[in-house]
């Protein structure tokens, strides 16, 4: 297998953009990317775009083919994943193997979503399409609700508090208010986070990622051609990519995604590192309860003691794995179809040392990137590594 | 789905007989013995206990008027385990090892012509 890099990033800002549509904003990302990376469209050779329900929200599929159309690239192949909020973690992880199996040689990799064209029911019954059909949402789960279970039962076994799940919210907006393509960029406190209502105890709004649209891109080059495009490649060390049963009540554990724990152990193994070597995490933080799970299953802390790690500062920025310094998908926005591309990007930009400099890392040298489809039916991982 | 009402008013799910676990909703394949495991149709249980709840205030299309209604995960007797509704329950019993039985409702209103969909759902004993 070949090494990979990451030569370009771009992405739209994340919010509610009711005057762009889906085309437009894959096309501004896309666009940015090539840019970024400095090649010619004519040399992008295939692209890989993760969408989750493009059908739910706006009536579209063939993605894939609208990717090509709107950015010109016609007649390069053109695929669409969908893995859930996976979708782009996995168009990522496809593009990675096109390159690295030799298939390639410059790739494209997009994630999408136009969500705020539907009631927030709509979207709700959309989401939920991520979950068993059968099992959960026909009896009226919806999103929120089962990670709430998560979160129940994770307060049950390990005394994890609502306070510190809030904290997680907490510093996300923190970083976010650094961050020009975040939808939140306004700091709150606990008391916001305790006082914004239930919407599946014990999750409350401000526990939970907004409705978001946005697109996000990238651009992938084989190692030993990444210096032809420019002075500051980042290499994807890792990649790697788990599933679990699509339906909570049948795992393992309720309280930790088994799913991350086998991506992150593949990951680790690949890129020759442990959780230790990382300099910083973007996590997926769809709900507060899924970011103290992600560091207790990706290794960064014991299991149980995730919301006691981010109460003693230890996710700050500064402090012993600074996560979600973008904002996370709590204050950036959840744009499902791109949150794993801009997971990815932001990791990119820290690494390249382009990040906003309140946020910046400083000589950055690993990051990881974590998302997750569903409630952890899909997984993905990638550990990326200066390159330069 | 029309096709899913047996299984759904009779609680009806599979039975391994080469590792001997039980599954619900029904499956086609065992996922530890895949073709090795011999399966057969198996009635579950009409009672077990909570695992984790959540009060649902904000509910999908269908559900907008039931709100606010408890979701939880139970294992029943034989350790197979569901999502369901917790009905005809007082707020303050329903949690981690509360005792649950089986009962049948409505789940919810299909479509405006008023197609009714029921289901399983449970209640604190
Ligand atoms: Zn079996």
């Amino acid at each position: 297998m070949r090494k990979v890099s990451v030569i370009g990033v771009g992405q739209t800002t994340f919010g509610e953009h009711w005057s762009l549509s889906l085309r437009d904003l894959v096309t501004e990302a896309g666009i940015k990317a090539i840019e970024n990376a400095n090649v010619e469209g004519k040399d992008v050779q295939a692209l890989f775009g993760g969408c989750m329900a493009s059908g739910r929200f706006i009536g579209q599929e063939h993605i894939g083919a609208l990717m090509a159309d709107q950015m010109g690239m016609n007649p390069v192949p053109a695929y669409r994943t969908e893995a859930a909020c996976a979708s782009g973690g996995v168009a990522l992880r496809l593009a990675y193997m096109a390159v690295a199996g030799g298939m390639y040689d410059v790739v494209a990799v997009g994630g999408m979503e136009k969500m705020t064209d539907v009631s927030t029911e709509d979207a709700a019954v959309a989401l939920a399409g991520a979950g068993d059909q059968e099992s959960e949402l026909f009896n009226g789960a919806t999103f929120p609700a089962i990670y709430a279970l998560m979160a129940r039962r994770h307060m049950h076994d390990f005394g994890t508090t609502e306070e510190q799940m809030a904290l997680c919210a907490v510093k996300n907006h923190g970083h976010a208010v650094h961050n020009p393509y975040a939808q939140f960029r306004k700091a709150i406190t606990v008391e916001n986070v305790m006082d914004s209502g239930y919407i599946a105890s014990p999750l409350k709004l401000l526990d939970c990622s907004p409705l978001t649209d946005g697109a996000a891109a990238m651009v992938l080059c084989a190692s030993d051609k990444a210096k032809e495009y420019t002075d500051k490649p980042v290499e994807i060390a890792a990649s790697a990519q788990a599933s679990d049963t699509l339906a909570l009540h049948e795992r393992r554990s309720l309280t930790g995604l088994h799913a991350t724990e086998v991506a992150a152990k593949d990951a680790y193994k690949q890129a020759k590192i442990a959780p230790k070597d990382i300099d910083l995490l973007e996590c997926h933080d769809c709900f507060s309860i899924a970011q103290i799970m992600a560091l207790e299953d990706l290794g960064f802390c014991k299991k149980g003691t995730g919301g006691k790690f981010v109460e003693e500062g230890n996710t700050d920025f500064g402090g012993v794995i600074p996560t979600n310094l973008s904002g996370g998908l709590k204050a950036v926005g959840h744009p499902v179809g791109a949150s794993g591309v801009r997971e990815a990007i932001d990791v990119v930009r820290q690494l390249r040392g382009d990040a906003p400099a309140p946020v910046q890392v400083k000589d950055a040298q690993i990051g990881l990137s974590h998302n997750v489809g569903g409630s952890g039916a899909t997984v993905v991982v990638h550990a990326f590594k200066k390159g330069f | 789905m029309w096709r899913n009402i047996p299984e759904r008013y009779n609680l009806l799910g599979t039975h391994c007989q080469t590792c001997g676990k039980y599954y619900f909703p029904m499956r086609r394949v065992c996922p530890t013995c895949r073709r090795k495991g011999k399966l057969v149709d198996a009635k579950m249980p009409e009672t077990g206990k909570i695992l984790s709840y959540s009060q649902v205030f904000v509910a999908p299309s269908g559900f907008e008027h039931e709100t606010p209604y408890f979701l939880a995960i139970v294992e029943l007797a034989n350790k197979a385990t569901l999502l369901t509704q917790i009905v005809d329950s007082k707020a303050d019993v329903v949690k981690e090892g509360a005792r649950v039985e089986l009962v049948f409702r409505k789940i919810y209103e299909d479509s405006p012509e008023g197609a009714i969909a029921y289901g399983y759902k449970f209640r604190v004993v």
